[in-house]
């Protein structure tokens, strides 16, 4: 029996918020937001992205030895192709139809990564993890010393591909904000409203939509690639449809179709499983919960029960998320 | 009379099917398209004249709408030649033909809803720089052209009476302002054919009039209409010239006048024994 510690669960949560999955998970989602809040692409897949990200920058350099920048190059072709794989057929037909092949897509990348058949290229289910090296040679930071704000502290390692993470994340935002209050943006939103108006006033509907599906992909790959940094290994079964299901939730709570929003949507979801996972844990230390109702090892189940809840009360209460507009929000339902 | 001005450019020409005009917009050779078994469009040859309102009317399943979508390339023919300005535009999808200057508007109006009034504008210009994809991230290389559509979208919004709605959503938008909207917006491709698909439609009739002198106005700006319309009285005021289409097939066009006395036409609205009749008008006679 002891004292809960609100301290230790206050600077968890924080360190989460801020930490590599939170810009991981920021990432993955600005790329969503591209697809969805902007061009009105129903990409379920986006773990798809972010595995051939994670996979193109792996395999260059832990199987073929190539130099860090051919690796994220590689990794960023791997993103080219897996959105012009997906795009090629399902763009010209409707919305629905790139949902359900990239669902399916995102699947066959993780059990062809993870088959055996494949183990020279990607290792099989054992994943790559003697990539590390050259991406440490440029980290400035002491590996053995801490970095951080106030009670948020880093290991060195970690503090550089968060650092990664982070810069990435702003600098998505900024060229999603650019591009979309251009001309570009105007029509790429004049899709996701009506394509055949778009169409119709001589707008090839297809073009933006694969350029939008690559923007967003590449981000998407990106996300995997510091992903695959900061964990210094690549696991197939890290890229579950289960993912993208996430990176849907990060921006759904931020708010569809505004810059900043995944960024805000993907702390305060680290920032709430975090916090209900000490939490927890603690209270059943503790004994304030007592074992027969409920172990250590339930409340991480229960963490999501929490995030569900909440994101249940955000759709009743705030449907157009945290940022979204509600007024534009109110249009749908003319 | 602004009316004449359009029948005047085809005083010498026959009102007979498939007639040649002296100075075709649009022509169509053979054009056929069937779904499964039923042939929707059978036309062996319309010319459409520059410089005026063209009608197309026809009675509910004439296959307008099929046409329509052939010409603008929103479906594609089975068989037949469509030339637009001289060039023959077989086969081009629609935004293709939009750059060449042939703009279409929908029955169910499409007004963008999640974009504001004054960008569902400048939407509708045509070569806009900054819709690639490397040039929209650097606004100085297409600001200045920006600026222009802007102006250019604010006259047009001021014309259509739209400016005090610029920066609302285009969702907010009543159901004819919606169709005004769209009307404005294909204008600003400054294209050289208009094909309105029953402006009228769900339009109430006090802004009926207002949307009828917009399509007269076009015209007189220079612009080529044609619109499909199955209200035959609708048409009158602002036609110079009618296509009736019937079962697929155009079977009378000419000047308003010459449609409404047409047999064939009063056939295809009123069905082929209209005039026959009536059984118990007979009867009641002789009681």
């Amino acid at each position: 029996m002891g004292e809960v510690d609100w301290g230790f669960i206050v600077e968890q949560t924080f360190i989460q918020a801020l930490g590599l999955n939170a810009a991981v998970y920021a990432i993955a989602a600005i790329g969503l937001n591209m697809h969805f809040g902007y061009a009105g692409l129903l990409n379920f897949g986006q773990a798809g992205f972010v595995a051939m990200g994670a996979y193109g920058m792996g395999i260059a350099v832990n199987q073929w030895g190539l130099p860090v920048w051919v690796a994220v190059l590689m990794g960023m072709l791997f993103a080219v192709v897996f959105a012009l794989l997906l795009g090629i057929p399902t763009l010209r037909l409707r919305a629905d139809y790139l949902a359900i092949v990239t669902i399916a897509a995102a699947e066959i990348v993780r059990l062809v990564a993870r088959s055996t058949s494949l183990r020279d290229i990607t290792r099989g289910a054992e994943g790559l993890n003697e990539f590390i090296g050259p991406f440490r040679e440029f980290n400035p930071f002491d590996p053995s010393a801490t970095y951080g704000i106030g009670f948020v502290q880093y290991r060195g390692n970690a503090f550089f591909a968060i650092i990664i993470g982070w810069t990435l994340a702003a600098l998505f935002v900024l060229i999603t904000w650019l591009l979309i209050r251009s001309p570009w943006g105007r029509v790429v939103k004049a899709i996701r409203e009506d394509e055949n108006a778009a169409r119709a006033l001589g707008k090839n509907a297809y073009r933006f939509k694969m350029q939008a599906l690559i923007i967003g992909g590449v981000m998407g790959g990106f996300a995997g690639m510091v992903d695959a940094v900061g964990k210094a290994t690549v696991q197939p079964d890290f890229f579950q449809a289960s993912l993208t299901f996430f990176f849907w939730l990060v921006l759904i709570l931020g708010g569809v179709g505004r810059v900043w929003a995944p960024i805000v949507g993907s702390m305060m979801y680290w920032g709430l499983i975090t916090f209900v996972q000490n939490t927890g844990r603690q209270l059943v230390d503790n004994g304030v919960i007592q074992t027969t109702i409920m172990d250590v090892n339930q409340i991480d189940q229960i963490r999501y029960w929490v995030v569900g809840g909440a994101l249940a009360l955000l759709m009743v209460y705030r449907p157009q998320g945290i940022f979204g507009s509600r007024e534009e929000m109110a249009l749908d339902a003319r | 009379m602004p009316g004449d001005t359009g029948t005047g450019l085809l005083g010498g020409v026959a009102a007979e099917p498939g007639v040649p005009k002296p100075d075709p917009i649009l022509t169509v050779d053979g054009m056929r398209k069937s779904f499964g078994g039923i042939l929707a469009v059978d036309v062996h040859h319309l010319a459409v004249q520059r410089g005026i309102i063209t009608a197309l009317i026809g009675p509910n399943g004439a296959g307008k709408t099929t046409f329509f979508n052939l010409l603008t390339g929103f479906d594609d023919e089975d068989k037949g030649t469509t030339t637009f300005n001289g060039d023959n535009i077989d086969g081009k999808s629609p935004h293709a033909l939009a750059r060449r200057g042939m703009v279409r508007t929908f029955q169910l109006t499409k007004s963008l809803t999640k974009l504001s009034v004054i960008d569902n504008m400048k939407l509708g210009a045509r070569g806009q720089r900054g819709e690639s994809l490397w040039r929209s991230l650097l606004a100085p290389l297409w600001n200045d052209q920006e600026r222009q559509i802007e102006e250019q979208a604010d006259d047009l919004l001021a014309r259509f009476k739209l400016d005090h709605m610029r920066q609302e959503y285009a969702g907010t938008l009543s159901g004819g302002q919606r169709k005004l909207l769209e009307m404005a917006r294909a204008l600003m491709s400054r294209p050289d054919l208009i094909m309105l698909d029953e402006p009228m439609a769900g339009v109430n009739p006090a802004l009926t009039q207002s949307l009828l002198e917009h399509v007269k106005d076009l015209r007189d700006h220079g612009i080529s209409v044609v619109f499909v319309e199955h209200d035959m009285d609708v048409v009158r005021d602002i036609s110079d010239w009618v296509v009736v289409m019937a079962e697929g097939a155009v079977i009378a066009e000419g000047p308003h006048d010459s449609i409404t006395a047409n047999a064939s036409v009063i056939d295809a609205y009123l069905g082929t024994h209209h005039d026959a009749p009536l059984d118990f008008d007979t009867k009641l006679g002789g009681s």
